[in-house]
């Protein structure tokens, strides 16, 4: 069914195929060796779903970069700028508020997280309001928006297949296999050390892209030219090349800022973010990550390369696989081609790891075995990032790629409800816990009745006292979850209804010198402790 | 030079938001760069202005 629906008559191309294979090998075994890289027991959760923490600024720009910038996004940015034009840029203005904020925020996270030995972000909100239940709700949304996300990356994959020729489900499946295989044997350092060549490859492919495609469709002015014209011909939908009117630039601009809002709340994005050695590593590299929104604005403007060069595919997903057919020699498709498809390996790996960490600390940990050891937590996360691949591979076979995708949109409005428990929480703990769960349910149902009435398109048309305000349906959930906790707290607080504690202490949050000694608390200290010993006898 | 360093150098923070969450300040075609309309030059020049703030705030603020 789903293979059906994405998938066109494409010949089978010998030569990209065998350059696609022989990459995707090489990924393979770098994604084995990585388990002795920087070697440690990975019979540890901090080892095996944060690589230790201390990964330095390079290695962790590569994975955070390689885990932010998927392989769905490649494929659905141009896709959506191909079909609509000027909206779908968002994700640039998207790509470039985030790291103003995260540069604010996720240094508190990152100390906060370390001194405490947390590895979610679940983990932090039942240690700041002494909370299992708040935990588990924060957890069980970081799954529940994880899941599909994972799914949306064998998207990816499946369509370079279906664009070499290659039909059916089982290349998805042995690729998922060896996926899930290495994930289990080397952790968070597998997809750190396959961003690496995975981002070389990328960059390679675009830089060659958008020199050399241009200079066949006549540069960079015939080709807004040309999709100027052909935009408003386009069904179901017209297009346009610049936002006109109010309701489209409202929906860009909150499309925009409720994105970049939620992108850092993912549990994938948190644990690139720990596994990162210091909080100053975090910071240089919200300097340094605009690097990949350029990238990414230019993957957008092959959307529009498509429409100059004439391409017709089947379905806008296909835009950018068939311009590279068309343009390109079959082994530099090969190469292309790969890039994508390895570019679906990282982000895959980090997101059912992320989830494996959430589920064992949080469901596993608190609520089914509290007397886990370390190296008992170290394989359950284990088993479950197999299941949770597992999981991923079952929707995107059986199920129609249209409910991944909805499930997807669905996913950022969702966990856009844990910013008041977790960015609010980083700052003050005057929020009460039951007006936190009440704004979390609030916004969840809200987000999710608003994106179904839609047909789940991302905007909404609100109508606010006779004013109708088009605008991402996650930011409105987002209002009235907000709302909720600030009138519900006060109202609490003056009731006197028991709140709970707070295991975090203030200092906890303050950023410490680059190689400073971190003072550890919370239960895994005795081993963290001597990871924090080889960190600093590491150079 | 001694003491904290003024918290108003995160205000260069704001910049990129004010710059581009308000689509009526760049959403036209002209002034064109090369041929590329306005609203696709202006976003592609605040990736690396945004870059070069966040890297100056890096730098004044960082604890030595």
């Amino acid at each position: 069914m789903t293979l059906a629906l994405i998938t066109e008559a494409h010949g089978t191309n010998t030569t990209a195929l065998v350059v696609f294979v022989v990459l995707f090998g090489l990924v393979t075994i770098l994604g084995f060796v990585a388990a002795g890289w920087r070697r440690a027991k990975l019979d540890h959760i901090d080892e095996w779903g944060l690589g230790g923490r201390r990964f330095g600024t390079v290695v962790t720009w590569f994975l955070l970069g390689g885990d932010l910038y998927t392989a769905y996004t490649f494929i659905a940015v141009p896709a959506l700028v191909f079909g609509v034009g000027a909206i779908g840029f968002f994700a640039l203005p998207y790509t470039i508020v985030m790291y103003p904020l995260v540069f604010i925020v996720m240094p508190r996270m990152w100390s906060v997280c370390r001194a405490n030995g947390y590895a979610t972000p679940a983990d932090f909100v039942r240690g700041r309001y002494a909370s299992r239940e708040l935990g588990l709700l924060v957890a069980f949304t970081g799954l529940l928006a994880t899941m599909p996300y994972i799914a949306l990356q064998l998207v990816g994959m499946q369509v370079v297949l279906g664009a070499l020729g290659v039909s059916g489900d089982w290349p998805l499946v042995i690729a998922f296999v060896i996926l899930a295989a290495y994930t289990f044997k080397s952790g968070l350092r597998a997809p750190a050390l396959i961003a690496i060549v995975k981002d070389t490859l990328i960059y390679v492919t675009i830089l060659v892209a958008v020199i050399y495609i241009p200079s066949k469709i006549g540069g960079f002015g015939a080709m807004f030219d040309a999709a100027e014209k052909a935009l408003p011909t386009h069904t179901p939908k017209p297009g346009t090349l610049i936002p006109v009117g109010a309701d489209a630039q409202i929906a860009y601009a909150t499309l925009a800022f409720g994105s970049a809002l939620a992108l850092f709340l993912y549990p994938h994005a948190v644990t690139a973010v720990l596994s990162a050695k210091s909080a100053q590593t975090v910071r240089r590299n919200t300097a340094l990550l605009p690097a990949y929104t350029f990238v990414l604005g230019l993957i957008a403007l092959l959307g529009y390369m498509a429409i100059a060069r004439g391409i017709k595919p089947s379905n806008p997903n296909f835009a950018v696989p068939d311009l590279f057919l068309n343009v390109f020699p079959s082994w530099f498709v090969g190469f292309a081609f790969a890039a994508i498809a390895i570019g679906a390996l990282v982000p895959a790996a980090v997101m059912s790891i992320a989830a494996a960490n959430l589920f064992t600390r949080s469901i596993y940990k608190a609520y089914l075995r509290p007397a886990a050891s370390h190296a008992d937590e170290a394989r359950i996360a284990k088993i479950v990032s197999l299941l949770v691949k597992v999981g991923a591979l079952v929707i995107i076979v059986t199920l129609p790629t249209k409910y991944a995708i909805e499930l997807q949109l669905l996913g950022g409005v969702w966990i856009l409800q844990t910013l008041p428990a977790i960015v609010v929480g980083l700052y003050t703990r005057w929020l009460h816990r039951w007006a936190l769960v009440a704004g979390w349910a609030v916004g969840m149902v809200l987000g999710t009745l608003m994106a179904q009435s839609q047909d789940f398109a991302p905007t909404y048309p609100l109508d606010l006292f006779g004013t109708k305000i088009n605008a991402y349906t996650g930011v409105f959930a987002l209002a009235a979850n907000l709302v909720v906790t600030l009138v519900l707290t006060v109202a609490l607080r003056a009731a006197a209804v028991r709140d709970g504690g707070d295991e975090t202490e203030s200092a906890d949050f303050d950023e410490l010198a680059e190689d400073a000694a971190y003072p550890l608390r919370g239960a895994p200290a005795p081993a963290s402790q001597t990871i924090s010993a080889t960190a600093t006898a590491t150079p | 030079m001694k003491g904290e360093p003024s918290r108003w150098w995160y205000a260069l923070l704001a910049l990129p938001l004010l710059g581009l969450l308000y689509p009526p300040l760049y959403a036209t075609r002209s002034p064109e760069l090369a041929g590329v309309p306005f609203f696709y030059w202006y976003q592609f020049a605040w990736v690396l202005v945004s870059a070069v703030l966040t890297a100056v705030v890096y730098r004044v603020m960082r604890r030595p």
